[in-house]
């Protein structure tokens, strides 16, 4: 029962994100076919374009044409470029997955252990450290970090190229090279918020029944943590990673800015300065999708991880 | 003590940046542009247009407080009534919140400030809205959970049973069990709100230069970073300052309401 109301649920929050970008759309201030018409204002060109989009239709009717053009595919054009807004974002997008995911990457590698040895020495030394640390990681401001770590690794160090994107396909080390600092920069600040879920989650488990049985039947301690504590902690990490998809978003868009990466992000940013509107429309209907897609994936992951959601 | 008279200093300084700023963070010394900290007369320095780093930084504190009180307070004012009534009535309003609730969450923050600063421009007032939005399925989620909870309590079966209004249970038996957890929400949501509102003025979609903001200093500073690094790094230092004062002073509210709590 679990899967099929799951996927129920992802398609009507599927059809009510398009029906709010859609709305969102057409409150943009102007005529969309004089955008579309560019320099210049012609009645009659415009009476045909608007006719053309229809544009001169009911609303509801324009929606139903938007969003069955959108399953196809199409999104329109880029009122700048020309481009098709699919193909624009299509390119755009693996430079914004590399980073995400280099960025998830460091995540689960400074979270998890981090949040696992914290609580384990819950009220230690490493306890009070790893804490600090965390709440530095949870105040400090990424993009700040971001513009810290150009300023000590590039141009102090010159450990780093400062910005720029070079694609993997054409030189591997470089793309790596160049990679580091923004995946770091993504990556940390989603660590800290890792690393207090992982922690609380961990402790819950280690006070729960089931770790004082496998305790008593004389497991050891790192066997009691690993396959008993660790594995019903991860349902709680897994679920708040699969929700705060949207701060990893959102922090991509500011970590391609100061990097100039030409990612999914930065294209977003310049669609709002050039007022490019499909672009705009295109990025948020793709986000919203991709996000609750993604969500559905965790869902399915964490009904893997725990066979009783299953049931429920 | 030391966070929450950080948190204080820069509630203050947002207050009474006009009292307290030596200078008008829009006033030019082009005698002294770009002058290093510790400069006769500029304590913190200038930036590029030779203007008073200090006088700007405490006038970014007002920036930084009003998107992250007034966001906060909008989004409390917007969720509360909706997980309220929703946990409280169930049935098909509370679906319908739900669904709306969980459709809101799949837009990321910057998804919905860029959308906003495209349709309605950007500016402080449309960046403290954004995040205000932001924040309303989170809190829509944690009062519901509280309502349905507080339903189920005896005192409110007695109020049913004494013939109060559900309006009078939700008012006056409700909302102040939940207090606690209204007041701890708030306390996690205002650092963000602060690190949100310099993120999207950093980005050109909130404060529009002159005026002071952090992320618009922090913008600026860019150019000149290699050269001057304090340009970058004051102003970041007091976005950190603020939002670690905060979030030591939410960890101490949540320890306040929950003792027993897994920290």
């Amino acid at each position: 029962m679990f899967l099929p109301r799951r996927l129920w649920g992802s398609l009507l929050a599927l059809c009510l994100a398009s029906i709010i970008v859609f709305a969102g759309a057409r409150s943009l201030p102007g005529d969309p076919a004089i955008a579309l018409s560019g320099e210049g204002y012609d009645p009659v060109a415009n009476a045909h374009l608007r006719k053309k989009y229809g544009l001169d239709q009911p609303l509801p009717i324009q929606y139903l044409r938007w969003s069955s053009l959108a399953i196809r595919g199409d999104l329109g054009r880029s009122i700048r470029t020309g481009l098709s807004v699919k193909d624009t974002i299509i390119r755009r997008l693996p430079i914004t997955l590399e980073l995400a995911g280099l960025g998830v990457l460091i995540t689960i590698l400074l979270g998890i252990p981090t949040g696992i040895a914290s609580a384990v020495r819950r009220g230690r030394l490493l306890d009070y450290v790893v804490n600090g640390v965390c709440l530095f990681g949870l105040s400090v401001p990424p993009f700040w970090i971001g513009l810290l770590f150009i300023l000590l690794f590039a141009s102090t160090l010159h450990l780093l190229p400062a910005s720029g994107y070079v694609a993997f396909t054409t030189d591997p080390i470089e793309n790596l090279r160049r990679m580091i600092l923004p995946a770091f920069v993504l990556g940390s600040a989603f660590a800290a918020w890792v690393m207090r879920q992982t922690r609380s989650a961990m402790l819950e488990a280690l006070r729960s029944d089931y770790v004082r049985t496998a305790r008593a039947k004389g497991l050891t301690e790192s066997r009691v943590i690993m396959r008993h504590a660790l594995r019903n902690s991860l349902l709680t990490v897994v679920t708040v990673l699969g929700l705060e998809m949207g701060v990893l978003i959102s922090g991509s868009v500011v970590t391609e800015q100061i990097f100039l990466i030409p990612g999914f992000g930065k294209l977003i940013v310049d669609a709002v300065v050039t007022r490019d509107f499909p672009i705009i429309q295109g990025v948020a209907l793709f986000s919203a999708v991709g996000y609750i897609l993604i969500n559905l994936l965790v869902d399915m992951l964490y009904s893997r991880l725990d066979p009783r959601i299953r049931f429920t | 003590m030391v966070s929450l008279a950080l948190a204080l200093s820069v509630t203050l300084a947002a207050l009474f940046a006009p009292v307290i700023a030596p200078y008008d963070p829009g006033t030019n010394d082009f005698e002294a542009v770009l002058a290093p900290p510790l400069t006769h007369g500029h304590f913190l320095g200038t930036d590029e247009l030779g203007r008073d780093l200090l006088s700007r930084i405490i006038w970014g504190a007002r920036a930084s407080m009003q998107a992250g009180v007034l966001s906060t307070l909008l989004g409390l004012i917007v969720a509360v009534p909706i997980g309220l009534t929703a946990g409280y009535y169930r049935g098909w309003w509370e679906s319908v919140a739900m669904r709306l609730t969980d459709t809101l969450l799949a837009f990321p923050f910057l998804i919905i400030a860029v959308g906003l600063a495209a349709i309605l421009g950007p500016s402080l007032v449309n960046a403290t809205l954004a995040i205000g939005i932001v924040q309303v399925p989170k809190i829509v989620r944690v009062t519901r959970a509280e309502a349905l909870s507080i339903r189920e309590e005896s005192y409110v079966e007695a109020a049913i049973a004494a013939g109060a209004s559900d309006w009078a249970i939700l008012i006056r038996h409700a909302l102040p069990n939940m207090t606690s957890t209204l007041i701890v929400q708030a306390t996690v949501i205002l650092p963000i709100a602060i690190i949100a509102e310099s993120s999207l003025s950093f980005l050109g979609l909130g404060v529009q230069p002159p005026t002071p903001s952090w992320g618009v200093m922090l913008t600026a500073a860019q150019s000149y970073m290699t050269q001057m690094p304090w340009l970058a790094i004051l102003p970041g230092l007091a976005i950190f300052v603020a939002t670690l004062s905060f979030n030591l002073v939410g960890d101490g509210v949540r320890d306040a309401f929950d003792p027993k709590g897994l920290r």
